[in-house]
């Protein structure tokens, strides 16, 4: 076991290169997941007891904010690391998430409400879970609005990467709102073990996990080759790769 | 099948969901795909100008 | 020669208060937008007082931002301009300690008066008079945090384009919380419930707030500086 594969992670030649190969497969995997994932929560899974049909907007829902908050911490981490490290791929990675991250919250936003009006009787509600996530948005919005105003792009990408972690602390609040709050939002879900769904239920909203993960690394991926061409200024790696 | 699709009438929230999430989706493949383009391009412009 | 923190600390304050005596205008131009946008309320709304009253905490509380969020551009925009942040930087004491000093003078000159004076917008919007002390201590909390909150906002944009405009979109989701609670304290002081639990948390965020605020401007301050 050596560090060697551990350091290829901070050459942007290696990783452009590991992001063109693997790109495509995780995409086609995460088709098939979802595929699989769909048809299992929309035909398979029984009707809820108490909401019928409507329960099946968790099938997207909650994979979508599950990506919100994921994408923003691993954002917040990678943007840790090239401040910390120096690295310019951390930071190259940190810009590539942004974009997915924020549009992901606004799925997650949008699905949220559509199910809030038919449950709750509202599109929207000043509970704890809902307010922390759209200040998620903004947070994306600030993190991407930070970096298009500051024309030095190694200033832009430390001090994005300074807002990303001051404001990773949302992503707990986000997480243990309807724990700590009496919130209008439900209280988390037992997936396993001891689960509060049924199994025929749980195994496609698993699936749909995997897919979107699977998904936005196929994304990141093709995004990051993107950021990492942009801050290869001189490098001679650039030309064998676009010839 | 009428019945899948009504989604014991709860279809018209249901159904957008879906749709804004696959939008979602399909948008973010495609801006993914026109950021890494728009900067090969500019790569080529600027080794080009170097050489 | 590496001198205590306190007492760089200490000097950089004593600094700030002078030279914002020095100009008394801009110190009256964030208390007088709070008041204004306080009784742009009644105005537009409704005059009929129970209804402001439900209205009140909202009004307060983002009057109370809005003022804060004019005031931070004075934060580091003038030291900044002068190349004295950049002394600061290079001077080889604790930048972290030093911007520390500038915010709690900050706060001392803007967030402390408003809180005082709040009172008089809120006796304008139908706040019952037992509700005034407890409005202004969660103001005086709350407006520190957001002094704190605005630090990291304001050196974050200080090598930015158009900078006043991204400092409030970057100042406002880290200001929620201290919004949230704040109206939340201000409103059960109104119907007589008790304000401790909102006010433990407008305290631990200001604590917080406090330790962590300064560490991530200076942060931010060096690299807008490079």
């Amino acid at each position: 076991m050596s560090w060697v594969w551990f350091h290829r992670f901070g050459s942007p030649p290696w990783v452009y290169g590991f992001a063109r190969r693997w790109a495509p497969w995780f995409g086609g995997v995460a088709a098939i997941a979802m595929l699989v994932g769909l048809y299992g929560g929309l035909v398979l899974a029984p009707p809820d007891y108490q909401q019928k049909d409507a329960y099946r907007i968790v099938y997207v829902h909650a994979p979508s904010a599950l990506l919100s908050l994921m994408i923003y911490t691993t954002m917040a981490i990678a943007a840790a690391v090239g401040l910390i490290w120096r690295i310019k791929v951390a930071h190259a990675a940190a810009a590539a998430c942004a974009p997915i991250g924020a549009w992901f919250t606004v799925a997650t936003l949008g699905t949220g409400m559509l199910w809030g009006k038919p449950m709750w009787g509202t599109y929207w509600a000043w509970d704890p879970r809902l307010t922390s996530e759209l200040v998620l948005l903004f947070l994306y919005f600030g993190y991407m609005g930070l970096r298009a105003a500051i024309e030095d792009p190694q200033k832009a990408d430390k001090a994005s990467a300074v807002l990303a972690i001051v404001g990773v602390v949302n992503v707990p609040i986000i997480k243990y709102s309807v724990t700590w709050w009496n919130s209008l939002h439900q209280p988390p879900t037992r997936l396993i073990g001891e689960a509060d769904m049924a199994g025929n239920m749980v195994w496609p909203l698993i699936t749909m996990f995997g897919a979107f993960g699977l998904y936005f690394a196929a994304v990141f991926l093709v995004r990051l080759r993107a950021e990492l061409l942009r801050r290869e200024r001189n490098a001679s790696w650039i030309r064998e790769v676009l010839t | 099948m009428s019945e899948f699709f009504a989604m014991s009438g709860y279809a018209r929230y249901l159904w957008p969901s879906f749709g804004l999430v696959l939008g979602v989706i399909v948008l973010n493949v495609v801006l993914a795909w026109t950021s890494l383009e728009r900067a090969q391009v500019q790569a080529r412009r600027r080794l080009e100008m170097r050489s | 020669m590496k001198s205590d923190e306190y007492t760089v600390a200490w000097l950089v304050a004593r600094r700030d208060l002078r030279l914002a005596f020095r100009k008394p205008s801009q110190l009256i131009q964030p208390l007088m937008f709070f008041m204004i946008v306080a009784t742009l309320f009644p105005l537009t709304l409704t005059p009929e007082l129970s209804r402001l009253r439900d209205a009140a905490p909202g009004v307060l509380w983002v009057g109370a931002l809005l003022s804060s969020l004019l005031a931070l551009e004075f934060l580091f925009r003038e030291d900044a301009q002068d190349g004295t942040l950049e002394q600061f930087a290079l001077s080889g004491q604790s930048l972290t300690w030093m911007l520390f000093a500038k915010t709690c003078t900050h706060w001392l000159l803007t967030g402390v008066p408003l809180a005082i004076s709040a009172p008089l917008a809120a006796g304008a919007l139908g706040v019952p008079l037992s509700a005034m002390p407890a409005l202004v201590a969660a103001l005086l909390l709350g407006s520190f945090a957001m002094s704190l909150t605005g630090s990291i906002s304001a050196g974050l944009t200080l090598g930015a384009r158009r900078g006043g405009v991204l400092l409030s979109l970057l100042t406002l989701p880290l200001a929620v919380p201290i919004l949230v609670f704040g109206a939340n304290a201000t409103q059960r002081a109104i119907t007589g419930d008790d304000i401790a639990p909102p006010m433990y948390m407008l305290g631990a965020i200001a604590v917080l707030g406090a330790t962590l605020a300064p560490l991530a401007a200076a942060a931010a301050v060096r690299i807008g500086l490079e």
